[in-house]
């Protein structure tokens, strides 16, 4: 099967525009006899399923949470990104999109890119028009800052908490269209399966999850936005329910799986603690707005930090890129931070560990100003490690953060399989190998509000859909798989506990497939959760039964499928032999340790194309053209 | 560290439910409460017991997922944190911890630390949200809105919906979160238009569920995870009554 991206024609600034056009329309009246489903409810799936009820079609949407208020959208912090230019500092459309491809070390497509930041514009009116109350200025008129390596202040914000705010506002839309009858929505339901009929995604299977029912849902079109596989790596920024099911299940019924190797470390994390720890905290990259990063210039210096004097202090992010200092991207923060741990002068009773140290900013500007800006997240630090950020430097040390890889996506968001669609952290489209800051907010609520309402009415408008019901037979058969393997899992009555399986493969991950990859690794990882997966069938220990409230066997479920997954970003990241955003392959770098990108052999999108359990998958390659921004190896110096 | 658990274990719904007791050791100070007792089903699932059932997510005190009432207390004995964000260096060693469900006629009981709270859901969908549908919206920079009203709506919006409040208050009253909502959205120039029609709705969706009514204890702003102010509270009864007589 060859990919078609179905990127329209024309020039850039027109190609959404005329596409718009160009895509079928669904007469309002008619609306209401279409049926969608909607898988996820945060701020893709929760604005998609708002705005298609608006319309006036009839959405189905689901949630695992027990209410999509929930979805971890609601964690992001730091911001949302616009081009707004309200700060008349030169930003513009243009030049988002410049940084967004550019930020993803030209491994995202333009055209998707491009309408990105198009719409980031939209998104804000939208949200101010719900009642998100964004920080504003003394005038009244809304407050920017600059985030995460831009040179531009085009972030909008809600003090830390942007992401809950944007959540609830997309979340009290939803609420509405519940009121108004044309949205239903499920929570506490995991979907199982994707049902394939006449080669269209026409419907999923559900598990309710109280009282563990295995249900049928059908459609005339479904949108995944279940978010991203981080935990995979068992310990990450992600919420302890995040999980990669619903894509995987999409992928192995035949929607390519896109850049699974392309994940996102954050650099400012809280470190791990202790092997009883279950999840890890980010701190806003804002912080690194005034915060500066540093260790000690001596290996093994264990003297407390207010100890060490200035010039023997490494402040490395400001020595290796004097131009963007402690505000490089994400991808080469984490990995300089990584280099210097490496280099036995970490801190911290881990020595895994950086300081990221207030000290100045306070002293220049006041602890009232830094308080006001950063409140809520030193008090969060405070909550966490016991030690206060206002007299000694926070320890941070980098985390998986989001997955810039996801279901390979045509313009429309459309996967492989027709009416099948994916939108926010779910697919791979517009961060190519690293996100900037502050653009998974936007991502998210572009995809939601504007692009998957038009081109999901398009794919309805232009295909012949004839009726089904779930007393079809593809129905049945999918709801024994379904059941089948919830015997399974609960029928091994093995050893060992689901988390004692997860952490063992997130351990695999992260030694091997984490910040820096190479290619004896790759392959020891490969053969490490291939016997991981058999033992776990062989010996995983899930009690209780089906037919009640469950979370071993929700767990078992999703960890199942990273043990497959886990094996597909291994075998993506082994085949591409360069260093490109959050994918550092140790056999392709600069003499001073820099990620090299390989343009002439890997400028492609790798689309990995399911062949059956224990055979090799197919990879398909999505080749990229740069017309606008021409490839260059970034340089933050 | 070590601690004896007193635990509400119940089947389902219907199951009447009882008290469980259970050991933990070596604790490790930094330990949260939530891998406490991860640590605790680990634990369990070691012996063949069925694993305590609890409701938690995001971790990072921001979701509103988690819930427990931690010796008579929701979210346990620390101000302002999320039972994912208590820490077991809180507590004593040796200590006997309690811990419950939210009580409360309108949060049914699913299983063992987990309740229904739908009910919130509901109260949303009466009237908890502007109607701006997508599109329609003008330039963000449009309306100003004063920095002071602005403030005072996000102090409301920080809401996490857990429902401590619920849990708190002797009445069961729902009177924070309804509030909450009420400011948060009638404090906004876009939220005026619908004010009338949101609270009488939310008020009326609010009784219906069963909750309490309020007496002004202060019990939910005293253990709002999130430091709601019960100002809140004063602001919608003066909506209420503006509405009714308007």
């Amino acid at each position: 099967m060859a990919l078609d991206s179905k990127i329209p024609s024309g020039p850039i600034e027109k190609k959404w525009y005329n596409h718009k056009f160009n895509l079928k329309l669904v007469n309002p009246s008619n609306r209401r006899k279409y049926h969608i489903i909607v898988v996820g409810t945060g701020l893709a799936g929760g604005a998609a399923a708002a705005t298609l009820g608006e319309m006036g079609y009839n959405v189905t949407a689901f949630c695992y949470q027990d209410s999509a208020r929930r979805a971890h959208s609601i964690a992001a912090q730091g911001g949302i990104n616009a081009a707004k230019n309200y700060r008349n500092d030169g930003d513009s459309v243009y030049r988002l999109f410049y940084d967004t491809v550019k930020g993803g070390d030209y491994r995202a497509r333009e055209a998707n890119v491009y309408r990105l930041a198009e719409l980031s514009n939209n998104i804000i009116d939208q949200c101010v028009a719900q009642g998100v109350p964004f920080a504003r200025e003394y005038g009244g008129y809304l407050d920017n800052r600059s985030f995460g390596g831009a040179q531009v202040s085009r972030t909008f914000y809600a003090r830390g908490q942007t992401g809950q705010q944007l959540l609830l506002g997309a979340y009290s839309s939803l609420s509405r269209q519940v009121a108004e009858g044309t949205v239903t929505v499920h929570g506490r339901h995991e979907m199982l399966d994707v049902v394939i009929i006449d080669g269209k995604s026409r419907g999923v299977i559900v598990r309710d999850m109280v009282t563990g029912e295995i249900k049928s849902f059908a459609a005339d079109a479904v949108v995944l936005a279940t978010g991203g596989y981080g935990n995979v790596y068992y310990l990450s920024t992600n919420a302890k329910g995040c999980n990669t099911t619903a894509i995987w299940r999409a992928h192995k019924k035949g929607a390519f799986f896109g850049n699974p190797c392309f994940v996102q470390i954050h650099p400012t994390c809280i470190p791990v603690s202790g092997e009883h720890q279950s999840k890890l905290t980010l701190m806003s990259e804002s912080l690194r707005n005034d915060g500066r990063v540093w260790v000690p210039v001596k290996k093994g210096d264990t003297r407390k930090p207010k100890d060490i004097p200035e010039a023997e202090r490494d402040y490395y992010l400001e020595r290796r890129y004097p131009s963007f200092g402690n505000l490089v991207p994400r991808d080469v923060a984490s990995r300089a931070a990584k280099q210097v741990c490496d280099e036995g002068r970490g801190v911290g009773t881990s020595k895994m560990a950086v300081y990221l140290d207030f000290a100045d900013a306070i002293k220049r500007q006041g602890k009232a100003r830094i308080e006001e800006k950063y409140g809520n997240l030193f008090d969060m630090y405070q909550e966490i490690t016991d030690e206060n950020p206002y007299e000694l430097p926070m320890r941070i040390y980098p985390a998986i953060h989001y997955t810039m890889g996801g279901l390979w996506v045509d313009y429309n968001l459309m996967t492989t399989i027709p009416g099948l669609f994916a939108g926010g952290e779910a697919n791979f489209s517009d961060h190519g190998a690293n996100r900037l800051g502050a653009s998974a907010l936007m991502q998210g609520l572009a995809d939601g509000y504007f692009v998957l309402p038009s081109t999901v009415s398009g794919y309805l408008g232009s295909t012949e859909l004839k009726k089904v019901t779930t007393d079809a037979p593809e129905f049945k058969v999918a709801e024994k798989e379904v059941k089948d393997r919830i015997t399974k899992l609960l029928s091994v009555k093995g050893k060992y506990s689901v988390d004692h399986y997860h952490k063992k493969l997130g351990k695999i991950m992260w030694d091997y497939v984490g910040m820096s990859r190479n290619e004896a690794g790759l392959k020891s990882a490969i053969t490490e959760i291939r016997a991981l997966r058999e033992d776990f069938w062989k010996n995983v220990r899930v009690l209780g039964e089906g037919e009640e409230l469950n979370q071993s066997l929700e767990k078992a479920g999703r960890v199942a499928d990273f043990l497959e997954l886990g094996e597909l970003l291994a075998s993506d990241a082994l085949n591409r032999r360069e260093s490109c955003g959050g994918h550092f392959r140790e056999e392709s770098q600069t003499e001073d340790n820099e990620a090299k990108r390989d343009d002439e052999n890997y400028s492609y999108v790798s689309a990995w194309e399911y062949k059956g359990d224990g055979v090799e998958p197919e990879l398909h390659k999505e080749e990229l053209t740069f017309e606008h921004c021409k490839p260059s190896q970034r340089s933050y110096k | 560290m070590n601690f004896k658990l007193k635990i509400w274990r119940q089947k389902n719904s219907k199951d009447k439910g009882r008290f469980v007791d259970y050991t933990i050791e070596n604790v490790a100070d930094d330990t949260s409460f939530l891998e406490m007792l991860d640590i605790l089903n680990e634990k369990l699932i070691a012996n063949n017991e069925d694993p305590v059932a609890f409701d938690h997510d995001c971790r990072e005190g921001i979701c509103g997922t988690c819930s427990l009432h931690i010796n008579g207390r929701p979210h346990g004995p620390k101000p302002k944190v999320t039972a994912c964000q208590l820490f077991m260096r809180t507590f004593r060693d040796g200590e006997q911890i309690t811990i419950e469900p939210w009580r409360a006629k309108s949060f049914p009981v699913i299983r063992d630390l987990i309740t229904d709270r739908g009910a919130f859901e509901r109260i949303i969908q009466a009237g908890g949200f502007i109607s701006a549908s997508t599109g329609s919206a003008p330039d963000g920079n449009a309306i100003p809105i004063p920095k002071a009203d602005a403030e005072w709506a996000m102090d409301a919006a920080a809401c996490i919906g857990c429902g401590a409040c619920v849990a708190a208050c002797k009445n069961a009253s729902a009177m924070l979160f309804v509030s909450a909502k009420v400011a948060h959205l009638g404090k906004l120039p876009q939220g005026k238009v619908e004010a009338k029609k949101r609270v009488l709705n939310m008020i009326a969706q609010m009784d219906k569920e069963g909750f309490g009514s309020c007496t002004n204890t202060y019990a939910c702003e005293a253990e709002c995870p999130k430091g709601i102010s019960v100002a809140n509270i004063a602001y919608l009864n003066r909506e209420f009554l503006k509405a009714g007589l308007s």
